[in-house]
């Protein structure tokens, strides 16, 4: 028992570990990578809490995010991103140290939150409760410190992990919750991709600042 | 059994407002007859459930929200308040079955008319906070969309202000209801009434009653919406506005005080109460004074007697908070009395101000005069109105202040010598208030209906048609025989004050004479309009008689205003500004500053020599006009947050988030 709640420690905390090296990715490509490891850390994660826990839904979870995070949509970004020339550097808005500092702030955070909640019913660890919260607002301080929208598509993506790892560390989870999730990413995803079409369409580029010149009071 | 009665009533008012949606301007007499039946239907349950002391009766309509649905009671104070909606709603239907019939857009009337007499009943029946604001929103649409029904100019800034005024005065009460809300955050009534707020959250209800229905009612400075949406209305729903809608707004802060919050108000809250309303007395009939339109000035004499009706709610909360049950029953009484009185005449004049209106095209004064002649029946029965509006015996006015004064009486057994100093104080303001009310109705009368016509139109004007008569003659009926009965009419309204104040007026027949008003019970004061009204006849009588007799075969007549300089022009007259002229002078000047400007041209030049009056008005200088430009300058200031990127937009949810974590994280 004792090890089985160590590896799923293990395995949540490479998903974190892999949160911070999204963080402070230059390079388009190099994003694209770190996603798919984290999105495989989370199937290895998911895989294990569905041995653990004995729920063989939990497998078409893990496959799931292994199939569509882990290979299909790092594979079609970076197609996206060969097919229109897109300039594969990514601008941050507050400096990289200033981010991973805050990032740390925010993984303290969690677990400040978390901890002081007794032990859930279900079984959940808050450990794994801390992680994953830590996840979500990563993936959201990834969202606001980048320019780039290839950028906060992936801060987007790296947030659902965090959503998938919370909603998995529970027992008795149904199998429907999980597929509505992946789908909502999915869903995202064309959104997305929508949306960087248009504004690569348009101004040549895909900062969302140019967005607000179409409004006709940018600052 | 009343209940039954009345929830058909209401479903048939509803239907009745859907079926209006087609083909309005079709069957428009018989619509109003049916809206008159039923409102009689009512009226006759609420009579027989407050003479017959019926028990309490409730009902939940499977409505509304799911779980909470729509519960509705009737006990004395709904019976009480439905007997005034509905008296309202009778004699407006019955003056609709003839006036409504000259309406251009009857689409825009018919639809809302009955949906809002229904809206004010259920108000009125409402048993959870629920039902009543849904009721009271209801209320306020739809007299607004009867106010947006004419199409002058002027009708839109009234319709704009009526809207911002009406939606500020339900959102007070959302706040009132949510600190009463009872155990486990229930909102319907009896719940509420089990529950006791603490001192601090019972005195911001207060706050909060006195703006929202406070604002409803009219009282001064939030009546700014009054003057403007009453008179833009046609007048029978003017009518049904100033007569019966203020009062409905005054059964809500009723209810909420004496009611839900009862026994936890303190002795302190009757002094916000009495100043207010001492202020909306004076300021309302000086306001009235001012006016040369006569719907006008008849909508801010509403705003004069919601005064009144305050300083006797303030009188009974000082007397009830201290325990002196008695004395705060018979505040009560006047302030109930004074509700049922003030739908009567006003009711009554608005009609009057409306066949007038249909008969002159006009409601400028300066454009009336000499009425009298051509519509001797409507003159009589304004005039009737102008007396018991104007506080003169044997009318009913006369008995609810004088009521009123007699528990300003009672004042120097309280025990507080604030309360002993400052009700004096507002029963001197009372009486003031009164006297220039009597100025203001010589103002309205005598300008409209006597002297000579000053207008083509009023000279042509003709007699207006049999059922806004008979609706007129009922009202008038009506304030004679509260004026000559009172005592019936107290004794009827005891169950109301024993349900608010646990006590009721002495039993009154230990009077002098039969049928006597004894306001205390060692008869040290007594009124019997009885025997006023048999002397004023008899009196009256004789004059005539002697005149008749001795002097009415010596007249002669000559050409009017013959004084040596004949004089042809009916602008020789009195007119409207120059009657109030005196009064404007004395307060005017300071309060409104008022003032006058004469330009006389030098001798030789040939223009016109000008005079100029003009005043300012302090709700709107010193309240609406500085909240309005804060409100602005509010708005510009967060209109940056409209024009964010998207990444910015995401960081403050982000940061928001964070900071709530933060704040969860230290609240452990």
């Amino acid at each position: 028992m004792e090890t089985s709640i160590d590896i799923s420690h293990f395995l949540a905390g490479a998903v974190l570990a892999l949160s911070f090296v999204l963080l402070y990715q230059a390079r388009l490509f190099a994003l694209f990578n770190a996603f798919a490891m984290q999105s495989i850390a989370l199937a290895m994660a998911v895989g294990w809490q569905a041995y653990s826990q004995g729920a063989s839904h939990l497998y078409i979870t893990a496959a799931l995010a292994l199939v569509m995070k882990g290979m299909l949509i790092p594979g079609a970004l970076r197609w996206v991103v060969v097919k229109m020339g897109i300039h594969r550097q990514i601008d941050p808005v507050v400096s990289v140290n200033l981010t991973l500092l805050l990032g740390v702030f925010l993984v303290i955070l969690s677990i400040m939150v978390v901890f002081p909640v007794a032990k859930m019913e279900g079984g959940i660890a808050r450990e794994d409760l801390a992680f994953a919260l830590s996840i979500i607002l990563l993936g959201m301080l990834m969202m606001i410190t980048r320019r780039n929208a290839i950028g906060q598509v992936i801060g987007f993506m790296s947030l659902e992990n965090g959503l998938i790892l919370a909603a998995t560390g529970a027992k008795g989870m149904p199998l429907v919750v999980e597929i509505s999730v992946a789908f909502s990413v999915l869903i995202a995803f064309f959104v997305f991709g929508v949306f960087i079409f248009r504004i690569r369409e348009h101004f040549d580029t895909i900062d969302v600042d140019a967005l607000s010149e179409m409004r006709g009071d940018a600052e | 059994m009343s209940m039954q009665f009345v929830m058909g009533a209401l479903l048939v008012f509803w239907v009745q407002a859907v079926l209006a949606l087609f083909r309005a301007s079709q069957f428009v007499r018989l619509r109003y007859g049916v809206t008159m039946l039923t409102s009689v239907v009512i009226l006759f349950a609420g009579m027989g459930f407050l003479l017959g002391s019926a028990p309490v009766e409730q009902i939940a309509l499977p409505l509304g929200l799911p779980d909470i649905g729509m519960r509705m009671r009737i006990d004395a104070l709904s019976a009480f308040f439905l007997i005034v909606v509905n008296l309202g709603g009778v004699t407006s239907s019955l003056f609709g079955m003839g006036y409504g019939l000259h309406e251009k857009r009857q689409g825009r009337v018919m639809p809302f008319y009955s949906a809002f007499i229904a809206a004010m009943n259920m108000v009125v029946l409402a048993d959870d906070a629920f039902t009543f604001l849904i009721s009271w929103e209801l209320m306020s649409l739809t007299s607004w969309a009867l106010v947006m029904s004419n199409e002058e100019k002027e009708t839109r800034r009234a319709g704009l202000v009526y809207f911002v005024m009406a939606s500020f005065s339900a959102i007070m009460l959302v706040f009132a209801f949510g600190l009463l809300a009872g155990a486990n955050g229930s909102y319907g009534f009896d719940e509420i009434r089990q529950s006791h707020p603490t001192a601090i959250s019972a005195t911001i209800v207060l706050a909060l009653v006195l703006l929202g229905p406070g604002s409803k009612a009219g009282v001064f400075p939030l009546h700014v919406w009054l003057p403007l949406a009453h008179p833009a209305a046609p007048s029978h729903v003017s009518a049904l506005m100033s007569g019966v809608m203020t009062k409905v707004a005054i059964y809500g802060a009723i209810r909420i005080l004496f009611d839900l919050v009862g026994p936890s108000m303190l002795w302190w809250w009757s002094v916000p109460v009495l100043i207010i309303g001492g202020a909306t007395a004076l300021m309302g009939i000086l306001y009235a004074l001012m006016q040369k339109d006569l719907k006008r000035l008849l909508a801010f004499s509403t705003v004069e007697n919601v005064g009144i009706i305050f300083i006797g709610l303030g009188l009974a909360l000082a007397f009830q908070a201290n325990g002196m049950v008695t004395a705060a029953a018979l505040a009560m009484s006047a302030a109930l009395l004074h509700v049922f009185n003030h739908s009567l005449f006003k009711s009554l004049l608005f009609l009057g101000a409306g066949a007038v209106l249909h008969a002159t095209g006009t409601r400028d004064l300066d454009q009336l005069g000499g009425l009298i002649h051509k519509m001797r029946f409507t003159a009589v029965l304004f005039l009737v109105g102008a007396v018991a509006i104007s506080a003169l015996p044997p009318l009913n006015g006369f008995v609810s202040e004088w009521l009123t004064f007699q528990s300003v009486l009672a004042s120097p057994d309280l025990p507080q010598a604030s309360l002993k100093f400052l009700i004096p104080v507002v029963g001197a303001v009372l009486a003031l208030a009164a006297a220039l009310a009597g100025a203001a109705f010589v103002k309205a009368f005598g300008v409209s209906f006597l002297g000579r016509a000053r207008s083509e139109a009023a000279a042509a004007a003709q007699e207006t048609d049999r059922f806004s008569l008979a609706a007129m003659m009922l009202l008038a009926g009506l304030c004679l025989a509260v004026g000559v009965l009172p005592s019936l009419a107290v004794d009827a309204l005891r169950p109301v004050v024993d349900m608010l104040t646990t006590s009721g007026l002495p039993p009154q027949d230990i009077g002098p004479a039969p049928l006597s008003l004894v306001p205390f019970a060692d008869g040290r004061s007594s009124y019997n309009g009885l025997i006023i009204m048999a002397f004023l006849l008899i009196s009256g009588g004789m004059t005539a008689w002697f005149i008749h007799h001795f002097a009415s075969d010596k007249v002669t007549y000559g050409d009017a205003w013959d004084c040596g300089t004949p004089e042809d022009s009916p602008l020789a007259q009195y007119t409207a500004e120059s009657f109030s002229q005196p009064i404007r002078r004395v307060f005017g000047t300071s309060v409104f500053r008022a003032r006058e400007v004469v330009d006389m041209p030098p001798p030789g030049e040939l223009r016109a020599a000008q005079y100029n009056a003009d005043s300012e008005d302090p709700a709107w200088r010193f309240v609406m006009n500085p909240l309005s430009r804060l409100l602005w300058q509010v708005t510009r200031r967060a209109d940056i947050l409209q024009r964010l990127t998207i990444r910015k937009y995401l960081a403050i949810v982000f940061a928001w988030l964070v900071l709530l974590l933060v704040a969860v994280t230290i609240w452990h």
